[in-house]
């Protein structure tokens, strides 16, 4: 049967096994990606079609490696990468230390946890957003009902005060994520090495310092390999809190893509800044993989 | 000067009592084995000393300090796990030098310590390697370094060799026991594998189910057993054991054969006494093949069920008034199942216990 399909020495079975897959993949991945990095090199508008047989080159390019907002976009894309990151990850650790410890309700408390993850970011975003609200937002009231401040805090209209906010509603959203992975990794954890180490002379720190921290290091790179992706192309919540403002100074990569591509309809020029962002994505999230696969190179020798 | 002494030491889980108030002195630089089967309760009442577990009743000092509150880290003891918990992050040389570090020794003595305790464990090559690297007897290894480069006031051992097959496991006990006598301290070793036990305790302390049954040298535990649980753990194959009545100054078994009481306890024999006979099975063999010269010989005409030939000796199933009985015969003879052959036993070798109590009757 399949001598049929061998003409000369090139063995057409698995190609033609595969060509339903391959066929796939051209249509949803191949496809988009070629038609966008071609329309990144055209002058494309969303009104006028014609244009995207207008080829410029490198056009859009130069424009953004000139552009100040594009780049101060694209610093605090790093800075709230960053930020937020780093925020989940030790609130993460300490959720996932202290639910470890708890013996009674722990599996309530699991699943407690895991709420902030089931709603779609969009309402999470109109929440916080009516929750930092100056005049009717609750936070404010809770303050002023407290007596600590009479005063209405920007929350959403100062620049830093929002991009705060946004962050909280951030790390509010996807703190569980490193919560879950790290306490699968302290579930996971052998108990000996724990105990050695505390007859090795270690006190409860230097337990958690020396042994338990470096074997959850693999949990961690794991949920930041994931969570870097995620943020890298936080939208949502910034659309709906601030959508980048006030005067563009909550202003992420794709709230700024976005706005170009949509509401000033520059596909084209849209697509080039989409291109590097995506540049970004992947260097934090090939640096997180790099550190799993180093940080997990150990662990193969628990037992 | 550090021996250890449990003084009544008791353990609970919940309302389930685990150790019973043990009794143990252990010597400065003695070697004692802990041995008895599954779920005796070795382990509980090592990681106690260790300080892993709490204690719930008793007293337990290292050298003169009390430290049933002292945390593990101030009981300057060290430990080898069964799973040698090896710290997996951490190549050889650090995994042997993080106590020292977490002491806040200098770098100079940590290296010095290390290089020395790697060349007594021939290590020296494998410092670089992590954990994942190393076969399992060189993790062994490993984890016995890591517990002496801290100079430690006594080791403690939870069945480290277990893990390995039976080849590796021989030659490692022979290690520790020559690290024993270069690295002369207190050793407390578990272990539920009585031949461990036997070529390497100085004492031997027998648990079962939270109690000691006994405590003594190999020998005296070998040829000295307390009771019959320690009569059948110690030596193997186990002691066989025959019940009978004490009638005219002979043992009368339940099948009706009658051997003499040894010598050395007619006086302790009551007639009409209930006791068990304890025989090894290299104290019968069939008459001409036995293990040397028999004192007082007691001759019984038995059936061979089964013969298990193992080079220079065989070993011999038979019954004696209908219970299964295991003989050696020593020598290169093949005997067949359904010969009948006379049996010498060694009766200067035989015990007599108390048939309620299971206690010895000899005098202790
Ligand atoms: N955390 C615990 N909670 C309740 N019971 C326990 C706990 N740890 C041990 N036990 C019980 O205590 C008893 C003694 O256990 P231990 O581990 O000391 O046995 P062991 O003599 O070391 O046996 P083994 O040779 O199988 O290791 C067992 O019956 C065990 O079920
Ligand atoms: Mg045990």
């Amino acid at each position: 049967m399949s001598r049929a399909f061998q003409t000369g020495r090139v063995n057409w079975t698995p190609v033609l096994l595969l060509l339903p897959a391959i066929g796939v993949m051209m249509f949803v991945v191949a496809l988009p990606l070629v038609f966008s990095l071609y329309t990144s090199l055209t002058s494309y508008r969303l009104t006028r079609p014609e244009t995207i047989w207008d080829f410029v080159w490198f056009r859009n390019y130069e424009r953004l490696f000139g552009n100040r907002d594009f780049w101060v976009a694209f610093g605090r894309t790093i800075l709230f990468l960053t930020i937020a990151l780093n925020v989940q990850l030790i609130l993460g650790l300490g959720i996932a230390l202290l639910i470890n410890k708890i013996t009674w309700g722990q599996r309530t408390l699991r699943t407690i946890m895991m709420f902030p993850m089931m709603f779609s970011p969009i309402l999470v975003g109109f929440q916080f957003k009516f929750i930092f609200n100056d005049n009717i937002g609750i936070l404010n009231n809770a303050l002023q009902s407290l007596g600590w401040t009479d005063r209405a805090i920007p929350w959403l209209v100062d620049g830093k005060l929002a991009m705060f906010s946004i962050i909280f509603a951030e790390v509010w959203m996807s703190t569980s994520v490193f919560a879950i992975l790290l306490l699968a990794g302290l579930f996971a954890m052998p108990r000996d090495p724990l105990e050695a180490a505390k007859v090795d002379g270690c006190n409860a720190w230097q337990v958690f310092r020396h042994i338990t921290l470096p074997f959850l290091m693999p949990f961690a790179f794991i949920a930041m390999t994931i969570r870097s992706l995620d943020i890298a192309r936080a939208y949502d919540i910034v659309k709906v809190m601030t959508d980048g403002g006030p005067a563009g100074r909550t202003e992420l990569l794709w709230t700024m893509i976005a706005r170009t591509a949509y509401q000033d309809a520059r596909m084209g020029q849209a697509n080039a800044a989409a291109y590097l962002s995506t540049i970004l994505s992947i260097a934090f999230t090939y640096y997180f993989y790099l550190k799993l696969v180093e940080s997990r190179r150990y662990m193969g020798g628990v037992q | 000067m550090a021996g250890i002494t449990l003084a009544g030491v008791e353990k609970h889980y919940g309302r389930m009592r685990v150790v019973h108030g043990i009794d143990l002195d252990i010597a400065h630089e003695e070697f004692v084995v802990l041995v008895g089967p599954s779920g005796c309760g070795k382990s509980t009442t090592l990681r106690m000393i260790a300080g892993l577990e709490e204690i719930t009743g008793g007293e337990i000092r290292i050298g003169e300090r009390v430290v049933n509150d002292l945390p593990p880290r101030k009981r300057n003891i060290s430990m080898v796990f069964q799973n040698y918990a090896l710290y997996p992050h951490m190549n050889v040389r650090d995994n042997l030098g993080f106590g020292l570090k977490i002491a806040g020794q200098p770098q100079a003595v940590i290296a010095e310590r290390v290089r020395e305790a790697a060349e007594i464990l021939g290590l020296s090559e494998l410092l670089d390697r992590t954990p994942a690297e190393l076969s399992g007897g060189q993790r062994q290894r490993v984890a016995m370094g890591r517990a002496i480069v801290r100079h430690p006031d006594a080791f403690l051992f939870d069945e480290p060799l277990s893990n390995l097959d039976a080849k590796l496991r021989g030659q490692m006990r022979a290690e520790i026991k020559k690290l024993h006598q270069k690295v002369k301290t207190t050793v407390v070793y578990v272990t539920h594998d009585q031949i461990e036990a036997m070529t390497l305790a100085d004492r031997i302390v027998v648990m079962r189910d939270g109690y000691i049954e006994q405590v003594g040298t190999p020998m005296e535990v070998f040829n000295h057993p307390a009771n019959t649980f320690v009569a059948t753990f110690i030596g193997s194959p186990p002691m066989n054991l025959l019940p009978g009545r004490i009638e005219g100054g002979q043992v009368r078994l339940a099948g009706g054969e009658a051997v003499p009481v040894p010598a050395r306890l007619a006086a302790r024999v009551a007639e009409g006494l209930e006791v068990v006979l304890g025989i090894r099975p290299d104290d019968i063999s069939p008459v001409g093949h036995g293990l040397g010269e028999v004192a007082e010989p007691a001759d019984i005409t038995l059936t061979v069920s089964i013969a298990e030939p193992l080079g220079m000796e065989s070993l011999i199933y038979t019954t004696i008034a209908g219970q299964e009985v295991q003989a050696k015969l020593y020598g290169p003879r093949i005997v067949g199942p359904g010969e009948v052959l006379p049996f010498r036993l060694a009766l200067e070798r035989a015990h007599l216990f108390d048939a309620e109590t299971g206690d010895t009757l000899e005098a202790r």
